[in-house]
């Protein structure tokens, strides 16, 4: 099979996420979403890895999911504690920083 | 030359005492008087010691220096803190220190019933030192600093009794003007620095040969401006009458004895640029012969005696000036006028005070008359200072102003005998203004204010006025006694002994001279002694009284050409400074504000808009990338 189509389906993958970023108010979806767009970007490591025949996007995509692994454990610290102060998981509510 | 280690403790000495009477507050006031009256006199002592020590050497041997340490080196550009005792310096070490200390010891009395007498010795001290330190310095810079010193000791004791405005505004005028002389010193020595290379007297005096003439004439010109800011010569005189708001011991030793007399020094020293530069040697004369009859004029107007005395000095500087334009020939004479001057003008300014304070601080001459049964010391010693300051032989004035006129016109031509007649007219008329003075004062009727009662003055105060008075007496014998300053001087100068012509022998001159001073006498005698002398001054006067009283209008002038001027140039500048400068500034702040307060609405606070802008700018970034390697 053309390596091209898995591109093709990591940037399906990552607009999906991107948009579900953007457009979705809750934490815990919008914390998925992102979880997607970087599998989907691991995706794209890997393929090219396979296109170059050589080893490095394969190793960088080890690197993204440990650094996923952590992320996931900091974030959802974070939108428990959120959750707990004020009763929502809505990111829109979170929004003291402004001005 | 031959260094001496001990010249500095004549400036460290007061400079001591000053320092300690500032620092130690009310604490000092019981002694501070006393320790400022040691430190003088144990500066004086030093340049007594200074003195012996100098006579022991030959005359290529005399002068001595002192490096205390280097003080500017920057690239090729080297100045040392460094002291020079030659024998033009010790005349005025010995003149400063000796008459200073005088005036100390007078001031102990004079000053005795002011709560601030400390703070004036404090001062007093500081311009002792600052005053050795302008005489003493090895190059223009270091002269620098001690000329702005006693600027700033003559700003701070002229408005010593600063609670009345009008002697805070007297200061102000005098440290006002002096700055514009202070001016012309700054730029004489950035033209010497940059044309000759060196700031000190001995290096410019050594180059001078290499140095074109028309950079020697800048400099002496500014010179001039120095000279005529300090030594309150024409065009900037305009601020001696006024310093006379200080007290009187300020006034003897500040604006008769000493500090005036710096643009004279001045001058004498740096006789190596002026003999190089005939213009500027030329128009010190003309300075000189303006003032010398510019101020007699004011003197003969004015009713206040501090005043009176105040032109007077102002004139017969301008006498020593005139002598200092007239090249190696004059500067002798020149220093020898300064030092008798010394004598018998600080001798009468403390005579003065001597009289204010029997008579309640009073100063109009028309309220005084017939002083001379109540104050028979002050009249007696005020009297020699005046014989002196006449010229009547064999007294001070006899021998150095005679000099002077002599030297006058032998200067050669038309210019002989047109400096000549000045002199000549100003003797006259210092004779007129200066009997004026003695008869309004000590004799004639009382024209008393009601509370006045005179009395003669302790003799703390008549001690240093007896003592000045035979300086007034002997100083211009002893001085001229077989050339002896002459001679003394003559190392310094490059005078070529050549036989000029001789237009009048000194004994035509002399008698020339006394004819003028007796006509003076005989006029002031008729006008004020055989008439009845008005208890105010009379308003319907001349023309020229009104404009003699009023200093020959000089206040006014200044005001029209440059105070005025000057203050509209200030206003404009201020608007420019408004509208251009902090326009532009203001308009920074400005653009940075509307542009952020623009910008803030961005930062939302939603996460989600800020992840929506994060998208767009990697979407613009990569279509930019994209482009750029399309």
């Amino acid at each position: 099979m053309d390596a091209a189509n898995y591109l093709y389906l990591s940037a399906l993958l990552f607009t999906i996420g991107a948009v579900g970023v953007v457009v979705r108010r809750n934490a815990i979806v919008v914390f998925m979403c992102v979880e997607l767009m970087l599998n989907a970007a691991n995706l794209a490591f890997v393929t090219f890895s396979r296109i170059n025949g050589d080893l490095n996007g394969q190793v960088v995509a080890f690197f993204t999911m440990v650094v996923a692994a952590c992320e996931v454990v900091v974030g959802l610290a974070i939108i428990v504690t959120i959750y707990r102060s004020r009763r929502s998981a809505s990111v829109d509510d979170a929004s003291l920083l402004k001005r | 030359m031959t260094t001496s280690n001990s010249l500095v403790y004549l400036i460290a000495l007061p400079l001591l005492g000053a320092t300690i009477l500032l620092l130690a507050g009310r604490r000092a006031d019981k002694w501070g008087h006393i320790l400022g009256t040691l430190m003088s006199a144990s500066s004086f002592a030093v340049g007594l010691y200074q003195l012996s020590l100098m006579l022991g050497r030959s005359t290529e041997e005399r002068p001595v220096g002192q490096k205390l340490f280097e003080w500017i080196s920057v690239g090729s550009f080297k100045v040392d803190a460094g002291l020079l005792l030659d024998q033009l310096s010790i005349c005025f070490v010995l003149l400063i220190t000796g008459v200073g200390t005088l005036i100390h010891i007078y001031s102990i009395s004079y000053m005795s019933h002011d709560k601030d007498r400390r703070r004036f010795f404090a001062y007093l001290n500081l311009f002792i030192a600052a005053m050795l330190l302008l005489v003493l310095g090895d190059s223009y810079l270091n002269l620098y600093v001690g000329w702005e010193g006693v600027g700033l000791a003559s700003y701070l004791l002229i408005g010593f009794w600063n609670q009345k405005p009008a002697y805070a505004t007297a200061s102000k005028k005098a440290f006002v003007m002096n700055r514009v002389g202070d001016m012309g010193l700054s730029f004489a020595i950035m033209i010497a620095f940059a044309t000759v290379g060196t700031v000190s007297f001995a290096g410019i005096k050594e180059q001078v040969d290499q140095t074109s003439t028309g950079a020697l004439t800048a400099i002496g010109i500014m010179l001039l401006v120095a000279a005529a800011g300090k030594s309150a010569q024409f065009p900037l005189q305009a601020w001696l009458g006024d310093a006379m708001a200080g007290p009187t011991p300020v006034s003897a030793l500040i604006h008769a004895a000493t500090m005036v007399t710096a643009g004279v020094y001045l001058i004498t020293r740096s006789n190596f640029i002026f003999d190089a530069a005939p213009t500027a040697q030329l128009l010190v004369v003309i300075v000189g012969a303006i003032t010398l009859l510019f101020g007699a004029l004011i003197g003969t107007a004015k009713d206040d005696i501090k005043k009176a005395l105040a032109a007077s000095t102002m004139s017969q500087i301008g006498y020593m000036t005139l002598a200092a334009g007239l090249g190696p020939v004059g500067y002798a004479f020149a220093i020898m006028h300064l030092l008798t001057h010394g004598f018998f003008k600080a001798g009468m300014f403390l005579g003065a005070g001597s009289v204010m304070h029997g008579m309640n601080d009073q100063v109009n001459m028309r309220k005084y008359g017939a002083l001379r049964k109540f104050m028979p010391i002050t009249f007696v010693t005020f009297g020699l200072g005046y014989l002196a300051i006449l010229g009547v032989p064999p007294f001070a004035g006899f021998y150095s102003k005679d000099m002077i006129i002599e030297t006058a016109f032998n200067a050669g031509g038309i210019k002989g005998i047109l400096l000549g007649s000045i002199t000549l007219l100003g003797a006259g008329i210092t004779a007129f203004y200066m009997t004026r003075v003695m008869i309004l004062t000590f004799t004639g009727t009382k024209r008393w204010d009601e509370d006045a009662h005179p009395h003669e003055s302790p003799w703390l105060m008549w001690l240093p006025m007896a003592i000045l008075a035979i300086g007034s007496v002997s100083s211009g014998f002893l001085l001229s006694r077989g050339d002896a300053l002459v001679n003394w001087l003559h190392p310094l100068f490059d005078h070529h002994e050549e036989h000029e012509h001789h237009l009048l022998e000194p004994i035509v001159v002399s008698g020339l001279a006394l004819t003028m001073v007796a006509i003076g006498v005989a006029i002031a005698f008729f006008k004020y002694s055989r008439q009845e002398v008005a208890a105010i001054a009379p308003e319907n006067v001349s023309v020229l009284t009104k404009i003699a009283r009023q200093d020959l209008m000089q206040d006014r002038f200044n005001e029209a050409v440059f105070m005025r001027p000057g203050q509209q140039l200030t206003q404009v500048l201020v608007k420019t400074d408004e509208a251009v400068i902090d326009g532009t500034v203001r308009g920074v702040g400005q653009l940075a504000m509307t542009s952020s307060s623009l910008l803030r609405g961005v930062q939302s606070g939603f996460v989600r808009s800020y992840a929506a802008l994060i998208f767009v700018g990697a979407a613009l970034l990569i279509a930019g990338i994209w482009v750029v390697v399309q």
